[in-house]
């Protein structure tokens, strides 16, 4: 069952098209890998569906109880709330926040449970009575920063963790929001080998909590190993879609990726 | 020299509202506002005027020079708080001057460059403090005020809203995508600092008895921000901190009686050295930020 | 409204907004190489009139008006550029250079410092008394069939197109200009192509700065000489700079011109009184943010995530 799909996604950047009529498919439960080309649209596609962009043409649809909701060009923080996080290519922590205060914040909304106040309200009344949504927040926060590890670092500012632990913590802020559906932006970047292995395992555990992930990597080891379904994009456009078994052997994706071979 | 010192104490205290107000909008949610002489003068002139020519009470002027401070810094803040810091700095100093302009040349309402006189004192269960035969009284009553300003505000720090605040400050685009509204948060912020500058006006009108639009400079301004870089953004402690050490660099030429020594721009040119330098020497200010709020406020719930 | 008075306000529009247009280029240069308002540009267009002031009183002699005071008037404007051009690398070297890795607030907070140290040491040198700046010809005004044009409005739109030129084919065609536009585009590849990419911003500030004397000196010929005549002039030639397109040369003439129209014709139809004639520019910035916050050259650009 799809989770979150796109029909014709399409975004313009004055004139250059970067995302061309892709309908993308997230299937829930399951890690689906989106890989391309330098250049093929894919972190452009990430952030029409996040919020921090929005599509030219084409809708985004993410199921909530059962019913396709369309949010395409609702704000991130919207989109956020309805339980799709994310973490970005270059990672974007709160730097000069420790730890605790940055997967506290990748929770900032989960406290209130009055019906008829926004959350904004909720944040005014946590100012007057502090005590009980610290508790109820701390709690979460700490049970996340047991699951990644960082509960030694509570109290070290992100900008003075090693460079995988801030991957991690990045991680870890949008797992703070109970996410249904987790996107992550080349996760292994500079990761070696050894963090790409104990990556691997984190997103392996981060699924049999039941969240649906969806990456761009392009550490086709990682790619090959962890996801359930890829897309590939090309020029921005979707060239094939499959299990990691069919996309190795899809011509147009070897062409993708190696060129066409000379004929001589 | 007595009554001077404790002038010092009582601006120190005035200006330190104002400074824990920007502290709010550029120590902490990262935004460089340029108009706290203008929420202060709206605040000033909103008890003044009513006061004077309605005859209305300083306790029933004050919400209204606070929630009127507050509604300007809604007001200039949507359209703005939307785009880039750089610009948000220029038209906060558009804001600051069309308020001046506004005071000076509204001459059937503000009485124009002669300002506003004979404002009625502070009364408390009908006893008037009277700001200048007995000044120390008139410090206590505005330190009770910088008191509950403080303390509201250092809660602030720690709560969810302040940590809001902070993830704004240190990547709005990555606040945006952990579910914060930045936009909302924003102009809270904008408010918050506004509403405070209002109070502070109201105080500076009850001490001064009368106001004039030449208080309210863009020379005001730029002390405050002086005061909170030079404390320490993102310190409530250090903006009160950096308010004394400026109001003492303020009054300390005319109390050691070099001011005819010293050029009448002196002090200016000093606030000017103490940002270029502060910059490039100790940028987080001489407290600098007040960290780890998660743990405070963890050790303060137990 | 009659054609000839018309066109006299948009004859006055146009040559004030010749003068913004001019300094709203250092401010336009600044950003589109560092990305910050150079908050003191404002202060170096006033160091300009006043420099070139002294210059030319200095120089003109007894003579009123003739051959030399306009000779005179035009070395003082040589020699207020230069010395401009030198006190705004001066100030860029020692109050932002070291801030150039820092976060975003801190260069502006610089700037903002670097802006009370320069009106004020004015104020102290020269007082704070507003100073006339005579005329280097008379200003009989020209009559074309009931608008009148007045000499020095032509030497404001002489001075004005030449710069704007000379400054447009410097950056399009020179060798030195493409190393502008490389290191605008991105700094550390500029630097590993070769560009010395200080060297291009000391250049920067010095070619603005250069400008805003020249326009320090044309505004100070229309109005006066004051220790603060920055702050306002130069936040409104910042304000051009939106209108036009931030980072955009033709964007910063263009907006200048705009500017100027509104502010004429806000006074002259509207209405708005003169006193109140500095808040037309703040309305037309944020309504420029709102309408199209990239200005009307600009080109939109978003952060990249």
């Amino acid at each position: 069952m799809n989770l979150l799909h796109t029909e014709g996604l399409t975004r313009e950047f004055g004139g250059i098209i970067a995302v061309s009529n892709v309908d993308f498919e997230v299937e829930e439960g399951l890690i689906t890998g989106l890989i391309g080309p330098n250049g093929a649209g894919k972190t452009t596609c990430f952030n029409n569906m996040t919020g921090l962009d929005t599509p030219t043409k084409g809708k985004v649809f993410f199921k909530v109880n059962g019913e396709d909701k369309d949010i395409t060009g609702w704000p991130a923080y919207k989109i956020c709330r309805l339980g799709i996080a994310r973490t970005f290519q270059n990672i974007r922590l709160f730097k000069e926040l420790t730890v605790g205060e940055n997967i506290m914040v990748g929770c900032h909304f989960k406290t209130g449970k009055s019906p008829f106040s926004g959350r904004f309200a909720n944040a005014v009344r946590s100012y007057v009575r502090m005590k009980d949504e610290t508790e109820e927040l701390y709690e979460r926060t700490r049970k996340w920063m047991e699951f990644f590890n960082l509960a030694p670092f509570e109290y070290e500012a992100a900008k003075n963790l090693p460079y995988g632990q801030q991957r991690e913590l990045e991680i870890a802020r949008a797992m703070a929001s109970d996410p249904k559906l987790l996107f992550l932006d080349e996760p292994a970047a500079g990761m070696n080998p050894n963090e790409t292995e104990d990556l691997m395992k984190t997103i392996l555990r981060i699924r049999n909590l039941g969240v649906t992930v969806v990456l761009i990597e392009h550490d086709m080891r990682l790619v090959m190993q962890i996801c359930d379904n890829i897309t590939v994009l090309n020029y921005g456009q979707k060239i094939a879609c499959g299990t990691p078994n069919d996309i190795k052997h899809d011509p147009q994706v070897i062409e993708a990726y190696l060129g066409k071979e000379d004929e001589e | 020299m007595f009554n001077f010192i404790i002038l010092i104490f009582i601006y120190t205290a005035i200006y330190s509202l104002l400074a824990m107000g920007q502290n709010v909008i550029t120590g902490y949610t990262g935004m460089l506002s340029l108009c706290q002489a203008g929420f202060f003068a709206i605040g000033s002139y909103a008890t003044a005027l009513l006061s004077v020519k309605c005859g209305w009470n300083f306790w029933a002027t004050l919400p209204v020079s606070i929630g009127l401070s507050a509604l300007f810094g809604l007001i200039i803040g949507l359209p703005t708080l939307r785009l880039k810091g750089d610009y948000l700095c220029i038209a906060t100093l558009g804001f600051g001057e069309i308020v001046r302009n506004i005071l000076i040349n509204w001459m059937s309402l503000t009485n124009g460059p002669n300002g506003v006189q004979r404002i009625p004192m502070v009364k408390i269960f009908g006893f008037a403090i009277n700001p200048r035969s007995r000044n120390w009284q008139y410090l206590i009553f505005c330190a009770i005020w910088v008191l509950v300003c403080y303390l509201l505000f250092e809660r602030l720090a720690r709560s969810r809203m302040g940590r809001a605040m902070e993830a704004i400050r240190e990547d709005e685009i990555a606040a945006a995508s952990n579910g914060i509204n930045v936009t909302k948060y924003k102009v809270a912020a904008f408010m918050l600092g506004a509403g405070v500058a209002g109070l502070a006006g109201s105080l500076q009108a009850e001490l001064i008895l009368s106001v004039m639009p030449s208080t309210y400079t863009f020379m005001l301004s730029v002390m405050v921000l002086c005061m909170v870089v030079l404390g320490g953004m993102g310190n409530f402690k250090a903006a009160i901190f950096g308010a004394f050490i400026i109001e003492v660099i303020d009054y300390l030429p005319k109390m050691l009686g070099l001011t005819s020594v010293l050029p009448p721009q002196f002090k200016q040119i000093l606030f000017g050295l103490i940002l270029v330098v502060m910059m490039i020497c100790r940028p987080q200010g001489i407290l600098g930020r007040q960290n780890n709020a998660l743990r405070r406020s963890r050790e303060a719930a137990k | 409204m009659s054609f000839a008075e018309f066109f006299q306000h948009f004859i006055n529009g146009v040559t004030l907004g010749g003068t913004y247009a001019l300094i709203a280029l250092g401010y336009t240069m600044v950003y589109g190489i560092l990305g910050f308002i150079n908050f003191a540009h404002g202060d170096i267009l006033m160091v300009g009139a006043y420099i070139g002031l002294f210059t030319f009183n200095a120089l003109r002699g007894s003579q009123d008006f003739g051959l030399w005071p306009t000779v005179a008037f035009f070395i003082a404007m040589v020699v207020s550029m230069v010395f401009c051009a030198c006190l705004g690398m001066l100030t860029e070297r020692i109050a932002y250079k070291p801030l150039r890795k820092a976060t975003r607030l801190a260069p502006l907070l610089s700037a903002i410092g670097v802006s009370f140290i320069l009106s004020n040491t004015a104020a102290w040198l020269w007082g704070t008394q507003s100073r006339r700046f005579p005329k280097p010809f008379e200003d009989q005004a020209i009559s074309f069939g009931g608008v009148s044009v007045t000499p020095h409005q032509i030497l404001i739109l002489v001075v004005t197109v030449i710069m704007m030129v000379a400054m447009q084919l410097y950056v399009a065609k020179t060798r030195m200009g493409k190393a502008m536009r490389a290191t605008s585009l991105d700094q550390d590849t500029a630097r590993l192509m070769g560009i010395n990419s200080d060297h291009v911003i000391s250049l920067t500030f010095a070619i603005g700065s250069a400008l805003a004397a020249c326009g320090g000196i044309l505004i100070a010929l229309d109005f006066t000489c004051y220790p603060t005549m920055g702050t306002m002039t130069g936040t409104k030639a910042f304000v051009a700079a939106v209108i036009g397109g931030i980072g955009n040369i033709p964007g910063a003439m263009l907006g200048g011109v705009i500017l100027g129209l509104l502010e004429t014709f806000g006074v002259a139809i509207l209405g708005i009184p003169t006193g109140m004639r500095d808040t037309i520019a703040f309305v037309a910035l944020i309504i420029i943010l709102l309408v199209k916050p990239e200005g009307i050259l600009g080109k939109a650009e978003k952060e990249k995530v």
